[in-house]
């Protein structure tokens, strides 16, 4: 059991796939049951592997590492640590309310959309528990297809612009990937004089900076096109808007976050001194893409967008949270990566809903809905909160230790950030205000329905996951610790054991007086 | 000894829960019963809690108790834990005394609102969100109370929705606190940095150690905490929000946006204060702060005619007060001042309710008058809290106002300019108070007949609470009678454990805080000649608003340019708007028309084009017809076999 769990996990959904091939297509009711119940297993089997993982334990767990295609040193090698644990649970959960959110959305191509929506379940799940670079390109490619139709077929108005918009933008940075991941791979031969894409075994390899520069930029740039940092992000609100719902919430929910797990998983500890050598750039496209994001956001007119913008911003956190490379930045990006699936997620549905009721997604089309709809307003509102940040909610944890590493790191970076907070709550009440508040001026909108049954059952998962992450976060900072100080040894060049000790808190010389103290990197810095 | 400190939270927690689940499914009497309840029992507890307390030694008065780890990140370990010491006590009696009386006065007031139980819901949440500030035993814990208490106020600002005044209001007292927060969370990341916790007790233990005297590092943490309480707590240049947050119910502007919330800034300094008398600079930016916010407040409640509006000013001003005293080292005084204030504001505020219920909705001052005669339990117990908010002696107020004159003149840290600035606020306070009371409830009612033959005095349960509230406002002056008086401040004495900013933490029973170079008889000349000043503003106001109403008007129209200016709150909210709201909105629009679409996509998709034009070039190319691919590939031979023959 400790060996197959992973793949079980992984292609349970290919499962599913096999058996809705069997149904004919006018079956429409079967498909979705068949669906739902195929990923609500693939979530308990997930749910299974996360009671199994052991919390505390550090290096890979539920390892498997078979030859596959032996000639080229290719492994089916999985496995897991604590950061893959949390994506694998949030993948396999959006996946159940995705499915269960486009009951009702999706009328026609019922089949191919539902096997279209495992699969890229498959996808997602392979990138994570991948521990060879070769099959994690596969996963990685692999996704591309059923989101390209999920996109193109049954999208908004331009669904076609969107969906080629999102392969070309994506597969520009993949092909750069592919070329890097060759070139490792037959660094690794001269090194190591065997063939073999396994990551672990790449991990041990030291590289000179010259080619760590160029294969990181190559890598990085797959992975960032990906997350997206600005200034790749222009395919993300043509996507967003025009993907259907689940769509969207599969997107922002799990496909950005591959990109950040693209940079810790093989961007940081592959390439150690490139990465130190990045991290001002990075950290300046994270912030402008915060403070970019947020603006815009404001000034959207389409609801979708204006979340799809706030992605950028929310992203551009988590990427800055990682590189201050220090404890607390890490985890706070990991816990963010996590917070902005649920949150961002459950936007897109709440946006979802609205929209299948009116058909329309402009912030003016709106107003008063908390008359109309209380239940619908109450949710929407709770999201929000989350989404910009309110303590107690998932959102806060993540932002204030990305912000609090960040300052350690380098304090304006972290003054600058803070103030995408302050932009958040702009954005954010200010489309609340416009949608739910104000009078019903509309007449439409005095007959809309609250929520149903079953939108509320999809809701409500994700809204305690928020309270829950918020309040008592403490079972996900354990398990993500051992391996977010593993990247992070692998960074340094230190042990383990030693992460925390270079990063600890200097107390501050007594020698610091007058006004001249300056708060620097490298903590209790005081500059003259 | 278990004190079950949580019950003081959970119980309004449990409160909000129940009704906030079951909105809609209950009975109003249910849904009261249980708002009301949850507070009440919370008191209670804090009541019980607060004589055990009594009852340890002085120098052991703290009850801590941890409930479950929050965040644990590496090194950062930051708990759910409780801290009861003789502060936070006094803000927990005060608040969750003050609420549960507002509470049963909401019964009445919004008896007939169709939001009752929504109502409600917030304002047992709000409850646990401001007992949990002031119970924190750590400044991450104090932060999820501030923002707490900032979304409550958000919610019940704009709890008439469906008024866009309203929902605007809301919006900008969430977004102008957030400015403040920013501040106060990077205050956060310079304490944890250095010391290494955000625990009260390892701050203020290591401070000493850590940070120097008046150096750059503690005085940047502390303004930066400053500029949190300046958002919370309505000081320049963040107090814009409170006149709007008046949109709100009146019961909430008086719990809220005067008793308790808007405190909170006042409650953190003083709760910082190891920090803050580590970094002179940042305690004479308070001070001056504090007082320049308590004058500019109090001109503009001058000149005001909505009956919320003078009492929002009014606060404001009274804040800055509160900070006055911070800013002096007078930590307790502004405590004491921050309970008498919750005392006395939240009367007039309630009162204020009672005259607009009475007056079907009219706040405005122009269209009252004479209302004496038709609620005289609201006139009593209102002219009682003005006596006290102007400071007459023998009155609450009066204790707790010129304890921070005093200060202000005598302390190390103050000046006789800073007391001068005070002195001259509290006249004008006296004027403006008792120019709202002579327009209210003396001389002829100017409002129409319809409203006229329906005034009536509020009901019993809204008179009540207005009864209690005034006995307080009497009496709650009592616990710091100075010595000069011939009392012992025992309200300072009793809080005196907590300010170990002023004695290094030594514990001294002998602590009579220095006026050391001033005499008794300089503090007696000075509190005779203050009441003196403010009965002559009283009796001017009385001059103005009741005996020579033309010659009010005459003295308006004379000085129409400082008028307009006041009226007008000194413009500042258009100044915010053309220099900071216009260009960021401006600012965005050209982000995503230009740079996001024009510039970022039109380079991505000219790229595009690029290579679609290309292969449009090449396409002639493939003809398809055998003969031009046969000339090509003889073509290619040609040149092939030529290569290698000049080769």
């Amino acid at each position: 059991m400790e060996q197959q769990i992973l793949t079980l996990v992984t292609f349970f959904p290919v499962i599913g796939v096999a058996l809705l091939l069997l149904v004919p297509r006018e079956r429409a009711d079967t498909i979705k049951a068949v669906s739902l119940i195929v990923s609500f297993v693939t979530f308990l089997f997930s749910l299974l592997m996360y009671v199994m993982f052991d919390p505390v334990a550090n290096g890979m767990q539920f390892e498997i590492n078979i030859p596959w295609i032996a000639a080229f040193g290719i492994h089916y090698h999985l496995g897991i640590d604590g950061i893959s644990l949390l994506l694998i649970m949030l993948t396999t959960i959006l996946s159940v309310i995705a499915i269960l959110s486009s009951w009702t959305a999706i009328k026609t191509g019922v089949k191919g959309y539902y096997i279209s929506m495992l699969l890229l379940e498959t996808g997602m799940l392979g990138v994570f528990v991948s521990l060879d670079l070769f099959l994690f390109y596969v996963f990685w490619e692999a996704m591309l297809v059923p989101m390209y139709f999920l996109i193109g077929v049954w999208g908004g108005p331009r669904r076609i612009y969107a969906a080629i918009k999102f392969v070309l933008f994506t597969m520009f940075g993949s092909l750069l990937m592919l070329v890097a991941l060759l070139y490792l791979f037959f660094l690794y031969h001269g090194y190591a004089g065997e063939y073999s894409f396994d990551l672990l075994k790449i991990y041990e390899m030291p590289i000179p900076l010259g080619a760590q520069t160029y294969m990181f930029l190559a890598f990085a740039l797959a992975f960032a096109i990906k997350v997206p940092v600005w200034p790749f992000h222009t395919w993300l609100p043509d996507a967003h808007v025009e993907a259907p719902t689940a769509g969207s919430v599969i997107l922002a929910g799990v496909l950005l976050k591959m990109g950040t797990y693209g940079f810790l998983r093989v961007c940081l500890p592959v390439f150690p001194e490139a990465t130190i050598q990045f991290v001002p750039l990075i950290s300046i496209l994270a912030l402008i893409g915060i403070v970019y994001g947020a603006l815009v956001a404001m000034v959207q007119r389409d609801v979708k967008s204006l979340v799809a913008f706030s992605s950028v911003s929310h992203l551009g956190f988590v990427m800055l949270g990682m590189m201050a490379l220090n404890v607390q930045g890490m985890e706070g990006s990991v816990i963010q990566m996590i917070n902005h699936g649920i949150s961002t997620g459950a936007l897109f549905l709440i946006v979802g809903m609205i929209y299948e009721r009116r058909h329309t997604r402009l912030i003016a089309d709106f107003g008063g809905l908390a008359k109309s709809m209380p239940v619908f307003s109450t949710f929407f509102m709770i999201v929000a909160l989350s989404s910009i940040g309110l303590p107690l909610t998932n959102g806060f944890v993540g932002e204030f230790l990305i912000l609090l590493g960040t300052f350690k790191a380098n304090s304006t970076y972290a003054i600058i950030a803070a103030s995408g907070v302050i932009l958040a709550a702009c954005y954010m009440l200010w489309m609340l205000q416009r949608v739910i508040f104000g009078k019903l001026t509309k007449p439409e909108n005095e007959k809309l329905v609250d929520l149903n049954i079953r939108e509320r059952l999809v809701l409500i998962p994700l809204i305690v996951l928020i309270f829950w992450i918020g309040i008592y976060p403490k079972p996900f900072f354990i398990r993500m610790e051992p391996a977010v100080k593993a990247i992070l040894s692998m960074v340094h060049k230190v042990d383990r054991a030693d992460v925390e000790r270079k990063e600890g808190i200097h107390v501050a010389q007594p020698t610091c007086v007058g006004t001249t103290c300056t708060i620097s990197g490298g903590g209790a810095g005081c500059g003259k | 000894m278990n004190h079950s400190l949580y019950l003081i939270i959970l119980l309004p927690l449990l409160g909000f829960l129940l009704n906030g689940l079951l909105l809609g499914r209950l009975k109003k009497g249910f849904v009261s019963f249980i708002a009301c309840a949850s507070v009440g029992l919370s008191f209670v507890w804090g009541v019980k809690v607060f004589f055990e307390l009594l009852a340890m030694p002085e120098g052991a008065r703290a009850i801590q108790e941890t409930l479950f780890t929050w965040i644990p990140a590496g090194q950062f370990q930051v708990d759910f834990s409780l801290l009861f010491d003789p502060l936070s006590s006094v803000m927990v009696l005060v608040v969750a005394g003050v609420s549960f009386i507002i509470h049963i006065y909401s019964i009445g007031y919004m008896h007939d609102d169709p939001g009752f139980g929504r109502y409600f819901t917030y304002l047992n949440l709000f409850v646990f969100a401001m007992l949990t500030l002031v119970l924190a035993d750590n400044y991450l814990l104090m932060f999820v109370g501030w923002e707490g208490v900032g979304l409550c106020s958000y919610l019940l600002i704009g709890f008439w929705f469906e008024k866009k005044s309203a929902s605007d209001a809301g919006k900008k007292a969430f977004i102008v606190n957030r400015i403040g927060d920013f501040g106060f969370l990077i205050g956060l990341f310079i304490i944890f940095w250095q010391v290494g916790s955000l625990n009260y007790a390892d701050v203020f233990a290591r401070a000493p150690e850590v940070f120097a005297v008046g150096g750059g590092v503690i005085t940047a943490a502390t303004l930066l905490l400053f500029l949190g309480a300046t958002g919370k707590s309505a000081q320049i240049p963040l107090f814009v929000w409170l006149p709007d947050a008046m949109e709100g119910p009146t019961p909430v502007s008086a719990l809220i946006h005067a008793a308790t919330m808007v405190t909170a800034g006042v409650y953190m300094i003083a709760r910082s204060n190891v920090l803050f008398m580590m970094a002179p600079t940042t305690l004479a930016v308070v001070a001056i702060v504090g007082l320049a916010t308590a004058l500019m407040a109090a001109t503009i409640a001058l000149a005001q005619n909505d009956i919320k509006r003078v009492l929002a000013y009014s606060t404001i001003s009274q804040l800055g007060y509160m900070f006055a005293a911070c800013g002096v080292a007078a930590f307790a005084a502004g405590i004491f001042h921050l309970m008498t204030h919750a005392f006395f504001k939240a009367l007039l505020f309630l009162g204020s309710g009672s005259v607009i219920h009475a007056m079907a909705g009219q706040q405005d001052m122009r269209y009252m008058g004479g209302l004496k005669k038709q609620q005289p339990a609201t006139f009593v117990t209102f002219f009682i809290a003005t006596l006290a908010i102007a400071g007459i002696p023998g009155f609450s107020g009066f204790f707790s106002k010129d304890e921070i004159l005093w200060k202000s003149f005598s302390s190390d840290f103050g000046s006789p300019i800073l007391w001068a600035v005070g002195l001259f606020t509290a006249i004008l306070t006296a004027f403006y108070m008792f120019r709202l009371v002579y327009l209210t409830f003396y001389g002829e009612g100017r409002m129409d007949n319809h409203t006229k033959a329906h005034l009536h005095e509020s009901p019993k349960v809204m008179t009540v609470p207005l009864m209690v509230l005034a006995v307080l406002s009497v009496i709650g002056g009592y616990v710091g009678i100075p010595h000069v008086l011939g009392g012992s401040n025992r309200f300072e004495q009793f809080l005196h454990p907590v300010m170990t900013g002023l004695h290094g933490g030594a514990d001294t029973s002998e602590h009579v805080l220095t006026s050391a170079g001033h005499s008794a008889g300089t503090e007696l000349t000075l509190m005779i000649g203050s009441v003196v000043l403010i009965l002559i503003a009283i009796y001017m106001a009385y001059y103005l608003y009741l005996k020579n109403i033309d010659l009010a008007g005459r003295i308006r129209n004379n000085l129409s340019g400082v008028h307009a200016l006041l009226h007008g709150k000194y413009f500042v909210d258009e100044i915010y708007g053309a220099l900071i709201i216009r260009p960021l909105i401006n600012g965005s629009l050209f982000l995503w028309k230009i740079i996001d679409v024009f510039v970022i996509d039109g380079i991505a998709n000219g790229l595009a084009s690029i290579v679609g034009d290309i292969s449009t070039g090449v396409r002639p190319v493939q003809t398809g017809t055998m003969r031009t691919y046969a000339t090509m590939i003889l073509a290619g031979a040609v040149v092939l076999i030529g290569y290698f023959i000049i080769r």
